[in-house]
């Protein structure tokens, strides 16, 4: 479980959150949604600790994050797995060598054992064959599949997701969701994920934080969006004739 | 002086939360492979056309029958030595491996690669960008060297076929008042400009923010500093130790 406090953070006098408080549950896809420029993204960095909150804290399992020394952060960080919006594959890595890169680095994890973790990872977001192609020679959606591969290969307790279907055909966004929301439940870790895909929310939301203007607005499950009776967030979920239809206005 | 601040500050995360010996040793060892051999033909084609115009113009400006011809090569030397070798070298060097190492950098920010070694517990400043720096150390020096054995023998060539010199007062030239030292001040030098040039263009690409067009700032930008930086790092190494 992943616990926020009283989250602030500030780029010069422009305020982009604004005491965000909230809990992440394990074993769930928590999701963080809100319009393009609301501080979904930089809370997300809070989260993960690219970002340095002005205020408040950030807690894993009881573990303060934000005021930990170095050492103690390197641990957690090396708990996390995260999905970047781009997939941020190393570009001078083939897909082996990515999904590879954690355990060659934080693990003293044998050859074999590595090559049959990756390939497993690999069969489990379903890429088989793809193993020495480069991030340049595969398609966007396969490179989010590699992406969610690296993110899982070292076993982590927290997954993070910053726009995972971003640029994605609807098909394949929908795979990605289901995907992650598969692993979610599969390995039991704590799912964090940005979106401003509506079909995200109502697919695999099973607890979404709504910010707005850098407030959280309102909190709950993906059927409570039906009747939350706030105005923001009506207006950005029913924006289609489709889900008009669904609140039945 | 934020900047500078900045880049000290930079240069300082490099050496906390490090990885592995076995991990640098093998990143720093790539890098040799990219900043160091692959630099070697560039290096020795612009040193031996150094030395080869440096023969020539030298021979040009020598026009007096009183003042012998080996000068020529000996002048040569001094200004391979000293000067073109480890300077002009530096100069070349910085466009093609600062640029190169600022670019990918700067690419690696923006499409969140640094990001995401940070997020898996990484310094990913230690991690890119220390073995940058240690496989500038090593290949730079030898560089300047094979700079200056291609400037020699450039002018070496050109003098003898161009019958400017003849090939016995070259050598003659190359060996007569030798003062080892030289030698010392431009590998002194080399190492400098390998730090300069590699830790300022790590530290421009490290820290671009934006898109495509602001990488292309941050190797352009990363070219002139680390000019700035050896050409200015070069007047005080020669008043400090000549």
């Amino acid at each position: 479980m992943i616990k926020i406090k009283n989250i602030s953070k500030s780029f010069k006098e422009k305020v982009v959150l604004n005491s965000i408080s909230g809990e992440f549950d394990k074993g769930k896809t928590n999701l963080i949604i809100g319009s393009s420029g609301t501080g979904k993204s930089v809370l997300l960095k809070c989260i993960v600790g690219l970002l340095q909150p002005d205020q408040g804290s950030v807690f894993y399992d009881l573990r303060n994050f934000t005021d930990a020394d170095k050492e103690m952060k390197t641990e957690i960080r090396r708990e996390i797995g995260m999905l970047f919006q781009g997939g941020a594959l190393f570009d001078s890595k083939n897909v082996e060598q990515n999904v590879m890169f954690p355990l060659d680095i934080l693990t003293k994890m044998p050859d074999a054992e590595k090559i049959e973790r990756v390939n497993f990872c690999l069969k489990r977001v379903g890429l088989e064959n793809v193993n020495k192609k480069m991030p340049s020679e595969i398609s966007g959606g396969m490179k989010k599949r590699v992406g969610i591969a690296r993110a899982i290969v070292n076993n982590p307790n927290y997954l993070f997701c910053d726009e995972p279907n971003s640029g994605l055909d609807p098909q394949t966004a929908i795979v990605i969701d289901e995907l992650i929301q598969e692993i979610t439940k599969e390995f039991d870790i704590t799912t964090v994920v940005v979106t401003h895909d509506m079909n995200s929310v109502m697919g695999i939301g099973e607890k979404v934080m709504f910010l707005y203007k850098g407030d959280k607005l309102w909190e709950g499950s993906k059927e409570d969006i039906v009747n939350s009776h706030v105005k923001e967030l009506d207006d950005f979920v029913f924006t289609n004739k489709l889900m008009r239809g669904l609140k039945g206005k | 002086m934020k900047e500078f601040g900045k880049y000290v500050m930079f240069l300082g995360s490099l050496f906390v939360r490090r990885e592995s010996f076995g991990t640098y040793y093998r990143l720093t060892l790539e890098e040799c492979m990219q900043v160091g051999i692959k630099s070697v033909a560039l290096v020795a084609f612009v040193a031996f056309f150094m030395g080869a115009v440096t023969t020539v113009q030298t021979a040009y400006n020598l026009v007096s029958p009183f003042v012998p011809r080996f000068i020529i090569s000996q002048v040569v030397r001094e200004m391979t030595i000293l000067e073109l070798a480890p300077t002009i070298i530096g100069v070349i060097y910085a466009g093609k491996v600062g640029s190169s190492i600022a670019g990918g950098l700067g690419t690696m920010r923006i499409t969140e690669q640094i990001d995401a070694l940070e997020v898996m517990g990484i310094n990913s400043s230690s991690y890119l960008v220390l073995p940058k720096i240690l496989a500038s150390l090593l290949m730079y020096p030898l560089l300047v060297i094979i700079a200056g054995i291609s400037s020699l023998v450039g002018g070496y060539l050109v003098g003898t076929i161009t019958g400017v010199i003849t090939p016995t007062d070259y050598i003659y030239g190359i060996r007569v008042n030798f003062n080892e030292y030289t030698i010392t001040f431009a590998l002194i030098k080399s190492y400098f400009f390998a730090f300069l040039i590699s830790s300022i263009s790590s530290f421009k690409g490290y820290y671009t923010q934006g898109g495509a067009l602001e990488v292309g700032i941050a190797s352009t930008a990363a070219v002139t500093a680390s000019v700035i930086a050896v050409l200015l790092s070069n007047y005080f190494l020669a008043q400090l130790l000549l």
